[in-house]
């Protein structure tokens, strides 16, 4: 073994080691893609990606579960109260800070993906000390703004993308 | 501890096969001539009654899978009113499969606790035990997977808190969860997938018996008085007759518990909320996991932060790899450390109160004590497995096991 032989330039069979290689692993990545990726929602479940509701019928105080891909959607119709609650909340109290206004369209119609953000349960109407949501998991508990108050979960309920068609009609999605 | 096997089969047709494939003498120097310290107590008879347990849950989960429909519109009817009422023993079958779950976790956490008490986990046990920690965290997933299967409104629930355990990691957590529901919540795939692995994992469980035996096999079983066999004429017998009888005869006490649960009491540890059908839009008014995951629903809980809650909760398993290396301390059983004995006990105490707290409501007096006790949970393997490991005064260990055998006779004549 000399110096010579183990220190020279790469040559054409360094090149052949590492080309295969590479062509075995983007081979292998190919192959398993597939496998991994049947397991991502389908397309018939993408499909059903947006609903139309009739809220006309939902009373002042009401709110209104309705199924949006797969789980809860809220439609709360809110009382001056609630409305009134909700906006006079200082930003600093909120672990997830967020104006009212910044979580409506109008006023007396609240919309949030009825899903607690800790670990998906779905909470429970007027309940908790801001009568707004509690979750039976784990006791997080929401305000009239479907923002989090107390227990663990992180995040204000999630506001869905939703389109006001008619003053009685809301397209969720 | 088993050497080359001395076995010669008596038949001729037995030597043409044994020199082809030595089957025949790997079971001889298995359960037959292996040797174990003669100083076992009933504590060591667990590792068979899991065994009977593992075998029979696949036993009446493949009968199930005859039976059962993987669909969510189907599942829960498939159950409840085919399996339980039409089918010829189905009721029998599915409640020795849900009861045997249960058993089969009471099992594993005595055996579990017998090795944290006799220090089963020093060396050259680590990889035992480690394989021992992956069996454990295996189970769990199977149990998950089953219990979401039934389709009920506890399966829903559970299956929605745990798979959402994943969003609590950070930027890939989301799209990770609607992978494992193959939607944007649990639903219909995600019952259908969990079935095909809930079919899986007993298997991959049984591959992993087969290392943990083999690695028990390797360095030999510990004992009570947690010294090593020294010479094998004095300090041990042969497994077969003595573990065997031993160990039929624990499985079969075992098994009085087990019919006295399938035919007195089958739904005592089930949830009567799980008798109503799945609704994504409802969550029931008060949901627990099955009593075998409370302490460890207590511990996420008692964490007021969403991705803290499930760290602590893998760390209160993942902990358990490494207890070889928190607890230095060359002494192995806890027969001969007073302190460690003492705080192991607490430990019990401390699982069976977070076991407690879980199946309570959430409130704040609750959440207080859950985190003391969660403190003390990790307290245990944190502080006071080191700390003790170079600090405990120690009782002097006998010499050998024939030695700490015939003390005992002598003390008692």
């Amino acid at each position: 073994m000399t110096a010579a032989t183990t220190t020279h330039d790469p040559n054409r069979r360094d090149f052949l080691y590492i080309a295969t290689g590479a062509v075995g692993a983007v081979g292998v990545a190919a192959v398993a893609w597939p496998f991994i990726d049947q397991m991502n929602p389908d397309a018939s479940t993408l499909a059903m990606a947006s609903i139309e509701v009739d809220i006309g019928a939902i009373p002042e105080g009401q709110i209104v579960t309705v199924k949006w891909r797969g789980g809860p959607v809220f439609i709360r119709h809110r009382t001056k109260k609630e409305i009134e609650e909700a906006q006079n909340v200082q930003l600093s109290e909120l672990r997830d800070p967020q104006t009212d206004a910044q979580r409506v369209q109008k006023p007396e119609w609240l919309i949030v993906v009825g899903i607690c953000t800790h670990l998906g349960c779905v909470p429970i109407g007027h309940e908790g000390k801001y009568e707004g949501w509690f979750c039976p998991c784990h006791g997080s508990v929401y305000d009239t703004s479907g923002r989090i108050r107390q227990g663990p979960a992180p995040l204000n309920l999630a506001v869905p993308e939703y389109k006001f068609l008619t003053d009685t009609k809301v397209k969720v999605g | 501890m088993s050497g080359p096997s001395t076995f010669v089969p008596k038949s001729a047709i037995g030597r043409w096969f044994e020199s082809r494939l030595p089957v025949m003498g790997l079971m001889h120097s298995s359960f037959v001539a292996y040797p174990v310290p003669r100083n076992l107590n009933y504590m060591w008879t667990f590792g068979a009654i899991l065994s009977f347990m593992l075998i029979a849950q696949i036993i009446t989960g493949v009968v199930l899978a005859m039976h059962y429909v993987g669909s969510a519109s189907q599942a829960f009817q498939s159950i409840n009113d085919h399996i339980m009422r039409d089918v010829n023993y189905g009721w029998l079958i599915r409640y020795m499969h849900t009861n045997g779950a249960s058993l089969f976790f009471l099992a594993a956490y005595i055996h579990m606790m017998r090795g944290l008490y006799y220090g089963s986990y020093k060396p050259p046990r680590e990889l035992l035990w480690i394989i021992g920690v992956v069996i454990y965290l295996l189970m769990t997933a199977t149990a998950f997977l089953g219990y979401v299967l039934p389709w009920g409104a506890m399966s829903f629930a559970g299956a929605t808190v745990i798979t959402n355990l994943f969003t609590a990691i950070p930027v890939i957590g989301t799209p990770l969860a609607h992978w494992l529901w193959g939607g944007f919540a649990v639903g219909a795939p995600t019952l259908t997938r969990f079935f095909a692995l809930h079919y899986l994992l007993p298997f991959v469980i049984a591959a992993f018996v087969g290392l943990h035996v083999w690695a028990l096999h390797v360095t030999g079983q510990n004992n009570p008085d947690g010294v090593e066999v020294k010479n094998v004429e004095r300090d041990t017998v042969a497994f077969t007759p003595y573990a065997t009888i031993k160990d039929i005869f624990a499985v079969s006490v075992f098994f009085i518990l087990y019919a006295w649960l399938i035919f007195y009491i089958p739904n005592y540890l089930l949830d009567a909320d799980n008798y109503n059908i799945a609704n994504p839009l409802v969550t029931p008014a008060h949901v627990v996991p099955e009593w075998y995951l409370l302490p460890f629903y207590a511990i996420l809980r008692a964490i007021p932060n969403k991705l803290l809650g499930v760290v602590a909760l893998v760390a209160a398993i993942v902990i358990l790899a490494f207890v070889p290396w928190l607890d230095r301390n060359p002494v192995k059983s806890a027969k001969y450390r007073p302190a460690f004995r003492f705080f192991f006990w607490v430990f019990v105490a401390i699982c069976i109160g977070l076991g407690y707290i879980g199946s309570q409501e959430p409130n704040d007096a609750m959440t207080m004590v859950a985190r003391i006790l969660t403190g003390g949970y990790f307290g245990f393997f944190l502080v006071v497995m080191p700390v003790l490991s170079f600090t405990e005064k120690t009782r002097p260990i006998p010499a050998s096991i024939a030695d700490a055998v015939l003390a005992k006779k002598t003390a008692e004549a």
